[in-house]
C-alpha cells in the first residue's frame, strides 16, 4: 500500500509537470484556431521560446525574466504567422509550416554562435523555475510524502492551470470571448456588426505565439535545464492534437493534455523499473488517444471559418 | 485583347517568379543572418556553390534528393486532392521499416526479386498508413490531421520497437538494425562508382524517382481518377454534386499518396541508408516532403526541381561547418523560402484591389486561395 501511495505520488508528479508545457501552447492554440486561423507553427514558437527562455534566464539569473521573455520570443513568431496570413492573405499551413523552420533554425544558429554548440549551458537551481510549497509537508509519513510529491511542484504548472480558468472565463463569459469565437464562426457577419476581424485575429494569433513561447520556457526551464535541439520536436503538434481532441475548448484541451501528460509520466515511472517495452509503452498516449477518439469523441466541430483568409470588404 | 501587361500582373500571374523571388529572398536572410554573426556569405555560399557543383558533389545531391523528391511527390499528390498529408512522415517511417525487415529476413533471394518486393513492401505498408486515417475520418468523422500526428509517433515508436527486435536487430553494439542484404542494395558496383569518381552511395534512385514523377502527372492529368481527385480538391461539395464519391476519393488520395511516402522510405533505406537507427526523435524526411512539395508548387516536375533544390542545400549545409557557418542556416533560407512562397499572394491581392471598383470589391472565390 505504502509503494502504491508513493508511485502514486510520483506518476501524478510527472503527470502535471509533463501536462504544464503542452497547456501552455494548447491554450494559445486555442486563441488561434478559435479565432480562425489554423496555426501549425506551435511547434517552432515553442522552440523560439524554449531556447530565449534558458538563455535569458542564464544571462540574468532570474527564471522570471527568462520565463517572460521565452513567452514574448514565441509572440514574435506569432507575429510573423500573424501577418503573414492575416494580413497578407497567406496560406495558412504554409505559413505555419515556414514557422516550424524559422523558429528551430534560427535558434539554433544563434545557439551555436553563442555557445559554440547546439546546446545551451546548464540552468543552476536558482535559474530555473522555483518550485512551490516545498518544505510545507512533512515527507517522513506516507502522506506527508504524496502531498510533498504531487504538490511542491513548478509555479510553472500552478500558473497554468491559473491560466485554463482565466482562457475558459475570457472564451465563455466575456465580451472579448463572444467575438473572438465569432470571427471564428462567422468574420463577415462580425464585421458588419463593427468588430475589427483583422484585428483580433491580429491579436489572437501572436497571444497564441505568446502561449506557446511559454510552454516551450517550460520544458527548458522546468523539466531540463537546458535547451538542446530535441527539446521540443514533437511536443507543439501533440498540443495541437490535445486542441483538437478536446472540440477547439480550453477546457476540452485540458483533458486531452493530461491525457499525454498522464503518459508521459507513467512512462517515466514505469522506464527501467519494469520489464515493460519502452518503446511500446511510449506508444501508448498515442494509440490511446486514437481509441479515445473512436470511442467517444468521435466527429469534432472545427470553427466554420478556420483556415480561411479573411480579406475585408472594401 | 492586346492590353500591356503591368508589372503587377506578370507578376500575380507567374508562379514561377514567385518561386525564384522567394528563393533569392531566402537567400539574403540568410545572408542578413551571416553578417549579424560575422561572417562572411560570400565565403558561407561560396562553399555552398563549391560543394555542390563538382561530379562528386552533385552526385551526392542527386543521392540525398530522392527521398525528398519522392516524399515530395506523395505530399503533393495530397495536396492536389485538398488532403494535407502531414503524416507523410509516419508512412515514409513505416515504408522504410518494412523494405528493412524484408531485406534483411530475405537475404538470398536474387536482386530482380528483393528489390521490387521490398518496393512493393513498403508502398502496401506505407499505404495501409494513409488509409487508416482516411477510414478514421470517414468513418467516425475523426480529425485527419490529428489522427496522422498520431500515426506518425505510432509509426516512430513501431519502427523503434521494430529495430529492437531480435533477428532484426544489429549483432553488433550499433543502436540499430542488421544492414539489410547486399541483393536489396542500389548502391551501384563500387568499381563503378570509384571508376567514375561518384559518391560513395551514389546509386539509382533517381531513376525510380524519375518514372513515379511521371506515372503521377500522367495520373493528375490525363485520367479519370486524377480529374476526380483534383474535383474533390477544388470543390467537395460540386464534387459531390457531380456524381463524385467524396469518400471513396480521400481513401483513394491517402492510400496513393502512402504509398508513395512509404516508398520514400524504402529508397533512402535501400539507397544511402542500409539500415535503420533506433531514434530519439522523428528524422523529419516526411516533414521536408510537406516544405518539397510547397516549393514545388505540388506541381510532379516542380516538385522534383524542389527536391533536387533541397537536397543540394543539405547536402552543401552539411558542409558550412568548414567555413565556421553553423549548419542550421539551410533550416533559415528554406524557412524563409516557404514563408515567401507563402506570403505571395499578396500579388494576386494587390491586383485585384487596383483592378476592382472600390464600391463592390468582393474577391471571387478563387482569387485568393484558401
Amino acid at each position: 500500500m505504502t509503494g502504491f501511495i508513493n508511485s502514486l505520488g510520483v506518476v501524478l508528479y510527472a503527470t502535471l509537470v509533463y501536462t504544464t508545457p503542452l497547456l501552455y501552447a494548447a491554450l494559445g492554440s486555442c486563441f488561434s484556431e478559435v479565432s480562425g486561423v489554423v496555426n501549425i507553427g506551435i511547434e517552432g514558437m515553442m522552440t523560439a521560446g524554449a531556447f530565449t527562455g534558458t538563455v535569458v534566464a542564464w544571462a540574468t539569473g532570474s527564471p522570471w525574466i527568462g520565463f517572460l521573455c521565452g513567452g514574448l520570443a514565441g509572440a514574435l513568431f506569432g507575429a510573423l504567422h500573424a501577418l503573414a496570413t492575416v494580413k497578407l492573405g497567406a496560406d495558412q499551413t504554409i505559413a505555419g509550416t515556414a514557422i516550424n523552420m524559422l523558429g528551430p533554425g534560427i535558434v539554433i544558429m544563434i545557439s551555436k554562435v553563442m555557445f559554440n554548440s547546439t546546446d545551451t549551458i546548464p540552468l543552476t537551481a536558482t535559474q530555473k523555475i522555483p518550485k512551490l510549497f516545498t518544505g510545507l509537508f512533512d515527507t517522513t509519513t506516507v502522506f506527508g510524502r504524496f502531498m510533498d510529491n504531487v504538490f511542491a511542484t513548478y509555479a510553472s504548472t500552478y500558473l497554468v492551470f491559473i491560466a485554463v480558468v482565466v482562457v475558459w472565463f475570457v472564451f465563455y463569459k466575456t465580451r472579448f470571448g463572444l467575438r473572438l469565437r465569432a470571427c471564428g464562426e462567422h468574420p463577415q457577419a462580425c464585421e458588419t456588426l463593427g468588430i475589427n476581424v483583422i484585428g483580433m485575429r491580429l491579436g489572437c494569433v501572436t497571444i497564441s505565439g505568446f502561449l506557446a513561447g511559454l510552454g516551450g520556457a517550460c520544458v527548458t526551464m522546468a523539466i531540463s535545464t537546458q535547451f538542446r535541439p530535441i527539446s521540443i520536436v514533437g511536443q507543439g503538434f501533440i498540443a495541437i492534437a490535445a486542441v483538437i481532441f478536446g472540440k477547439f475548448r480550453p477546457q476540452g484541451a485540458l483533458i486531452g493534455c493530461l491525457l499525454f501528460g498522464f503518459c508521459s509520466g507513467l512512462k517515466v515511472v514505469l522506464g527501467g523499473s519494469s520489464g515493460v517495452n519502452m518503446q511500446l509503452l511510449s506508444m501508448i498516449p498515442y494509440v490511446v488517444t486514437v481509441i479515445t477518439l473512436v470511442l467517444f469523441v468521435g466527429r469534432s466541430h472545427v470553427p466554420s471559418a478556420n483556415g480561411k483568409p479573411y480579406i475585408k470588404s472594401k | 485583347m492586346t492590353k500591356k501587361k503591368s508589372v503587377l500582373d506578370f507578376l500575380s500571374e507567374n508562379t514561377f517568379i514567385h518561386i525564384l523571388l522567394s528563393i533569392l529572398l531566402g537567400f539574403l536572410v540568410g545572408a542578413i543572418f551571416l553578417l549579424i554573426m560575422g561572417l562572411s556569405p560570400e565565403k558561407a555560399y561560396g562553399r555552398l556553390l563549391d560543394s555542390v557543383t563538382n561530379l562528386k558533389g552533385f552526385s551526392y545531391v542527386v543521392v540525398y534528393s530522392v527521398p525528398y523528391i519522392v516524399a515530395g511527390l506523395s505530399v503533393a499528390f495530397s495536396f492536389k486532392t485538398g488532403v494535407f498529408n502531414i503524416g507523410a512522415e509516419g508512412q515514409f517511417v513505416v515504408g522504410a521499416m518494412t523494405a528493412a525487415v524484408i531485406g534483411i529476413l530475405l537475404p538470398d533471394v536474387p536482386k530482380p526479386i528483393l528489390i521490387p518486393l521490398c518496393f512493393i513492401g513498403s508502398m502496401v505498408v506505407g499505404a495501409l498508413w494513409g488509409m487508416i486515417v482516411a477510414f478514421f475520418k470517414i468513418k467516425w468523422g475523426i480529425n485527419e490531421v490529428l489522427s496522422m500526428i498520431m500515426f506518425n509517433w505510432i509509426a516512430f515508436y513501431l519502427s523503434n520497437f521494430i529495430a529492437g527486435l531480435p533477428g532484426i536487430h544489429s549483432d553488433g553494439s550499433a543502436e540499430a538494425t542488421k544492414n539489410i542484404s547486399d541483393n536489396a542494395s542500389m548502391v551501384l558496383s563500387k568499381d563503378f562508382i570509384k571508376q567514375a569518381g561518384l559518391a560513395t552511395t551514389a546509386n539509382w534512385g533517381i531513376l525510380v524517382a524519375i518514372v513515379i514523377m511521371l506515372i503521377i502527372w500522367f495520373v493528375i492529368e490525363k485520367t479519370t481518377l486524377g480529374y476526380e481527385l483534383k474535383a474533390v480538391g477544388a470543390n467537395k461539395y460540386a464534387a459531390e454534386y457531380g456524381g463524385i464519391n467524396v469518400n471513396r476519393s480521400i481513401l483513394t488520395a491517402l492510400a496513393i499518396s502512402g504509398a508513395l511516402a512509404g516508398l520514400a522510405g524504402a529508397l533512402q533505406l535501400m539507397g544511402m541508408g542500409r539500415r535503420i537507427s533506433i531514434f530519439s526523435s522523428q528524422e523529419g524526411f516526411g516533414f521536408a516532403g510537406i516544405v518539397v512539395a510547397l516549393m514545388g508548387c505540388s506541381n510532379p516536375f516542380g516538385v522534383f526541381v524542389a527536391g533536387l533544390f533541397y537536397g543540394a542545400l543539405v547536402y552543401g549545409g552539411s558542409k558550412l561547418n568548414l567555413v565556421g557557418a553553423p549548419t542550421q542556416l539551410i533550416n533559415v533560407i528554406v524557412g524563409t523560402v516557404v514563408f515567401f512562397i507563402a506570403i505571395s499572394v499578396i500579388f494576386r491581392y494587390l491586383k485585384y484591389l487596383k483592378r476592382a471598383p472600390k464600391s463592390s470589391a468582393q474577391p471571387r472565390k478563387g482569387d485568393v486561395r484558401s
